[in-house]
């Protein structure tokens, strides 16, 4: 619909036009297309109906769920399951709510996720416009880092982090995730530095700027899309990371997955659903966040590197 | 010595020897032209005097001072990129300035000189822009603002028209070409195009395969190449060369050639540095333009020899006709005036100018009269 006249004088050629695109338009909707629309309606609303769930019972007390109106809108709304989730719920041996969990994988999860990104990103500019014999096969190596499972890691790990003295703390998960993260994030500064001109960097050298005034002055300004991408890719890892989470950390380290789990898995006293269904959502609000905020520019950073902006 | 001393040059990769032994010593305010095809070396001379590749021996000192081992920031250079190589982040302005705040030169001080250099380039009215929303050609302009700006001992141009369309390729030629003279700036400029070489420099150096195959004027290039790849790589179209046999013809040596029709001819030369070698097999080189009808031969040559071949081609080009023929099995290119009223299949008299014919070796190709 670009075409549709705009101009306020007349031109029986363009209103004519105008005419014969409405007329398209109308001819458009056929029965398929309706059946089309209705079809991916319904998929869309079993694809919503879990987030409807977790809403909607967490806002409800427990007696209507265990009453059976699992599917209902709450009859009494109430906020007193957040809140409990948040600050009182058992977890654990301690009432204390999931909020010291919360902050815990954030302490985590920002420096794991700065550290990773602004290092690949070096890698990616040492690798791409500092080269030096047996670049490639650090490169190779790093990859390979990225594709090692994280359960043949947990032991040698473990003594690890042992020997360091971060065994159980938060600095330890920190240091975990960033030696994961900086396979992914080295391959993603990697490649798109590949594509960003050599001439610019040789320019800039002549110039008289340094190894780093020229990697913040000249290529991070122009990293925007690719940090983006990498930012979103290591959050939603670290934080929806379990399994290091698990066999990492100790009572008052323990990330926001591990202590919904606990939450969950608790063995005595009532099930709170509602409580859970509320704790869960908090577990994945951060991520969500982090989508909406930058999910336009992951697009954008994915192609960046296929197409020549 | 002179202001850029190349001395004993040279660049390997591994064990591939990608330039071999440079000599070139360049005056204040010259303007030297490297050309030659590409992987010729050219462009990692120019990098080596820049500093962006180190010199695997020899040294290249500028102002008497050895540059090897000097940061290419701290060499007083600056240089014109093919493609520019304009931070695409920074406004024009901020790209202008970057090498001057690089190198701590004060806020005053800098605008002071972006207002002369924008002054000169006219750009003055782009300053505030992204180079993403310039024109090739201001693009250009930016990228020799940048280099003007610092106020360096050398000048380096990488192919910096060689992004251009044709047209403004030419604009852009005469306006560097201006700027030298007007500045009087020491410049070494790379190029692949020869007619580029030859408008714009005071001194080209020729190369090839890693070697500088001559280096001299425009006009000691053009007219005394000192090979056969000069004398072919120089000039548009490119010089005739063509086998020929030394013959003595009423006792002053000549060439002797075979035409299309099946007979020789033996064209006598100017000089008499052949005269011993009588026999000998040679490549004949004449220029297009050495090759013309009988009226449009040069009046002051005193050694037109005139030679009926057939025609093969005419191609005619609006201000001259270019009219070929089969000499000695290769196709003879001669520049004749527009008007001359030929065509193929004719059997028409070619004027050659002897006094601008040169002779190679076949088998060395250097030059030997």
């Amino acid at each position: 619909m670009s075409t549709a006249p705009n101009s306020t004088t007349f031109d029986p050629a363009q209103s004519g036009n105008a005419d014969s695109q409405k007329r398209t338009w109308l001819h458009a909707v056929k029965p398929a297309r309706i059946i089309l629309y209705l079809l991916l309606g319904l998929f869309s609303i079993y694809y919503l109906l879990p987030l409807y769930v977790m809403v909607t019972n967490s806002l409800k007390p427990l007696s209507e769920i265990t009453a059976g109106g699992m599917m209902a809108l709450p009859q009494e709304w109430t906020i007193a399951p957040w809140l409990s989730a948040w600050s009182s719920a058992q977890i654990g041996v301690d009432a204390t709510g999931l909020r010291p969990y919360f902050i815990n994988s954030i302490v985590m999860v920002v420096p794991a996720v700065a550290l990773s990104t602004i290092i690949g990103a070096l890698n990616g500019y040492v690798l791409t416009k500092w080269t030096f014999r047996g670049a490639t096969v650090l490169f190779g190596l790093l990859l390979f880092g990225c594709f090692i499972p994280f359960q043949m890691v947990l032991i040698p790990m473990a003594r690890m982090l042992g020997l360091m003295g971060l065994a159980g703390t938060v600095p330890g998960l920190i240091f975990v995730h960033l030696v994961y993260g900086i396979g992914f994030s080295t391959l993603y500064f990697r490649n798109y530095y590949a594509a960003f001109p050599t001439e610019l960097v040789r320019a800039a050298q002549i110039d008289g700027a340094g190894f780093f005034r020229i990697f913040y002055r000249i290529l991070l300004p122009s990293s925007g899309p690719i940090a983006v991408v990498c930012i979103i890719w290591q959050f939603t890892n670290i934080w929806n990371d379990f399994l290091f989470g698990a066999s990492f950390s100790d009572f008052d380290s323990q990330p926001m997955t591990v202590a919904l789990n606990n939450l969950v898995q608790s063995s005595h006293g009532v099930k709170e659903y509602n409580v859970h269904f509320a704790g869960a959502i908090m577990a994945a609000l951060p991520t969500l966040f982090v989508y909406i905020v930058a999910g336009r520019y992951f697009v954008r950073g994915l192609m960046a590197g296929s197409v020549k902006g | 010595m002179g202001f850029l001393d190349i001395k004993n040059a040279t660049k390997s990769y591994g064990s591939m020897q990608v330039l071999h032994e440079t000599n070139i010593s360049v005056e204040e305010g010259e303007f030297l032209v490297l050309v030659g095809p590409s992987g010729c070396g050219k462009s990692t001379l120019l990098n080596m005097i820049a500093g962006l590749e180190e010199i695997t021996s020899g040294e290249i000192a500028i102002r008497g001072r050895s540059m090897n081992g000097v940061k290419p920031a701290d060499r007083n250079i600056a240089m014109v990129f093919q493609s520019y190589a304009l931070y695409p982040n920074m406004t024009v302005s901020g790209n202008i300035a970057f090498g001057m705040e690089m190198h701590g030169i004060a806020k005053p001080e800098r605008a002071k000189r972006i207002d002369q250099v924008a002054d000169l380039l006219q750009i003055t009215h782009l300053l505030d822009r992204k180079p993403g929303q310039l024109s090739g050609g201001q693009r250009q302009r930016v990228a020799m603002g940048r280099a003007l700006v610092r106020e360096p001992d050398v000048f380096l141009f990488d192919e910096p028209l060689s992004n251009l369309d044709a047209k403004l390729r030419v604009d852009m030629r005469t306006e560097i070409k201006k700027l030298h003279q007007k500045l009087g700036t020491t410049i070494v400029y790379v190029t692949h195009d020869q007619i580029e070489a030859l408008t714009l420099s005071t001194r080209i150096a020729v190369m090839f395969g890693g070697y500088v195959q001559q280096l001299g004027t425009p006009k000691e290039i053009y007219d005394n190449p000192a090979n056969m790849f000069v004398a072919g790589f120089m000039g548009s179209p490119s010089m005739n060369l063509f086998p020929a046999k030394v013959v003595s013809s009423n006792g002053r040596p000549a060439a002797e050639v075979r035409l299309a029709t099946g007979s020789t001819a033996a064209i006598p030369f100017a000089g008499e540095a052949l005269s011993s070698s009588v026999g000998r097999d040679i490549i004949l080189g004449i220029r297009p333009e050495a090759i013309t009808d009988q009226d449009g031969a040069d009046r002051n040559s005193r050694a037109i020899h005139v030679v009926e071949a057939p025609v093969e081609v005419t191609e005619p080009a609006g201000s001259d006709t270019f009219v070929v023929s089969q000499v000695s099995g290769k196709d003879v290119t001669g520049r004749f005036r527009a008007d001359v009223s030929v065509r193929a299949g004719d059997v028409f008299p070619f004027a050659f100018n002897m006094e601008k014919a040169v002779a190679f070796d076949p088998q060395s190709e250097n030059r030997i009269a």
